[in-house]
């Protein structure tokens, strides 16, 4: 038997285990997917929990529920892949030997990379909503707090999801004045970007829907530390900005057992082929999702075109052919606005986010870079979507391709 | 797009200036960018510079608190080195692109 292992049972991972088991013959390929949680977070729905829309409930469920039958299921720690050996060894010392090795295991926030971050005010008046433990902090922590300086903050770049800061600092005007309390919170957003978001036509459309909303941007702040005696935060540069409710999205970086191997960057990202998917360094190794190096957003949505690619690719590589699949980093993300709309983005390595409508061009449903109802209803289907679809690897009516059709220039 | 001249090599450089053609720079061009930024290089500017070129051949990300760890630079001398936004300067100043083209 040829042996397929996939490391990580996230969002990704989850999806190759499904699309693979498809694809390849029982009698010839064992597939085993190792996780060291037995708990499936809907990472999207975390925005939701300090606002009190979802609950934690609505948010996870049982990992072991979406691995298909013929696939073997390991819940372990993983201490580290010898690639050299085809190896991935265990933390109770079992190891495991690899044809080809998929690697999913993500990236998730640090906190302790910033001085002061994780310190006496953690969950008492600084908080991250990307941990579901973070976001139900918060949710208990808004409901009796009575306003002053609420400022959202972003480390630095990469980070998860690139819009949830923004749908965040929309969600508070929103959630607040509908408290009758809007008065009463002023809401900052620092950014170590030079503006909203990073390319100009997005940039342009969310800054000037912060500035509607009454929402101040502090941009190119890159924070060095927080005071937690005098509540405020400090640049490199020596800026600072004072905060009664600190918001942190925490530096992010990739598994430790990236660093362990000796196969990431100095951030833990394993460098890959930005269109191929394989490792630069291994020919029987690919990766997919937050773990790649590769530059378009750390984002479901790319996990889940990146997983098409990924599917052709992987068995030209087992069938000794060239690969004829090409990720073009496509990108596709729905972005709250407050009271029941949202917007849109579509994009990818090349082409920046583009006013048009998506994905039947002319007829939508969706608007690109609009401020509509249908794009809120987007949003809220798309949890069915992911724990229905998207993570037992089916078919969805949208190209893995982005499509220029639809959008104007 | 627009086409500069620095050292006498004609550039082609994006709406914000930063080089499209990472392999035309040299010491004199970045000498001549960071005249424009306001900036006069010293050496240990460009042990700087070739860190930041080192990374971007890498495909790996900048960020301060990242070149802060480096060795090469602590932030604080990398602000003073590139006084206001220190990574946009050094970086076009290093004939790399504008480090946060990836969200």
């Amino acid at each position: 038997m040829k042996k397929l292992l996939i490391l990580g049972a996230g969002t990704a991972g989850t999806m190759m285990a499904n699309k693979m088991r498809k694809l390849l013959a029982r009698d010839e390929w064992d597939i085993t997917i190792v996780d060291q949680f037995k708990t499936h977070y809907y990472q999207p729905g975390f925005l939701f929990i300090p606002f009190g829309m979802y609950s934690k409930n609505d948010v996870i469920k049982p990992k072991s529920d979406f691995f298909p039958t013929g696939v073997h299921v390991i819940y372990s720690k993983i201490d580290k892949i010898q690639p050299g050996e085809n190896n991935v060894l265990l933390e109770d010392g079992v190891v495991l030997k690899y044809n080809y090795l998929l690697i999913a295991t993500g990236c998730k926030t640090a906190p302790e990379e910033v001085n002061g971050l994780k310190d006496k005010l953690w969950y008492t008046d600084i908080f991250d909503f990307y941990t579901v433990e973070g976001a139900v902090a918060l949710a208990n922590h808004f409901k009796t707090w009575k306003g002053g300086e609420l400022v959202i903050n972003i480390s630095e770049l990469p980070y998860k999801c690139p819009v949830a800061p923004l749908e965040f600092a929309f969600f508070a005007d929103a959630f607040f004045t509908e408290r009758g309390m809007r008065d009463k919170v002023n809401i900052t957003y620092v950014t170590p970007m030079s503006g909203a978001f990073t390319k100009p036509r997005a940039t342009k459309m969310l800054g000037d829907l912060l500035e509607q909303k009454n929402i101040n941007l502090i941009p190119d702040f890159a924070i060095m530390e927080v005071n937690n005696d005098e509540k405020k935060i400090i640049d490199y540069g020596g800026a600072e900005v004072k905060f009664d409710c600190l918001i942190t999205i925490p530096p992010n970086l990739g598994d430790e057992l990236i660093e362990r191997s000796g196969m990431g960057d100095d951030m833990n990202y394993v460098p890959t082929d930005k269109h191929t998917l394989r490792s630069e360094k291994y020919e029987n190794i690919f990766v997919i999702g937050d773990a790649a190096n590769i530059p378009t957003s750390k984002a479901g949505s790319v996990a889940h075109f990146a997983a098409e690619i990924l599917e052709e690719n992987l068995l030209c590589a087992i069938e000794g052919r060239p690969f004829t699949a090409s990720f073009d980093g496509h990108a596709n993300c729905y972005i709250e606005t407050g009271y029941g709309k949202g917007t849109l983005i579509d994009f990818n390595y090349d082409t920046e986010p583009l006013p048009g409508s998506f994905p039947f061009p002319g007829l939508g449903p969706f608007g690109l870079l609009k401020v509509s109802r249908m794009n809120h209803y987007g949003k809220v289907l798309f949890r069915w979507i992911y724990w229905h679809i998207l993570l037992k690897g089916k078919e969805m009516p949208i190209d893995s391709e982005m499509q220029m059709a639809g959008k104007k220039l | 797009m627009a086409t500069k001249t620095y050292a006498g090599i004609n550039i082609e450089v994006n709406d914000e200036g930063y080089m499209l053609d990472s392999s035309q720079w040299s010491k004199e061009v970045a000498t001549e960018i960071a005249k424009d930024e306001g900036v006069e290089l010293t050496d240990k500017h460009f042990e700087v510079l070739d860190y930041i070129r080192n990374k971007v051949a890498n495909g790996e990300t900048l960020t301060i608190r990242g070149i802060n760890k480096s060795g090469v630079v602590d932030a604080k001398t990398f602000y003073q080195l590139f006084p206001g936004a220190p990574l946009k300067k050094a970086t076009k100043i290093a004939g790399v692109s504008k480090p946060e083209s990836c969200i």
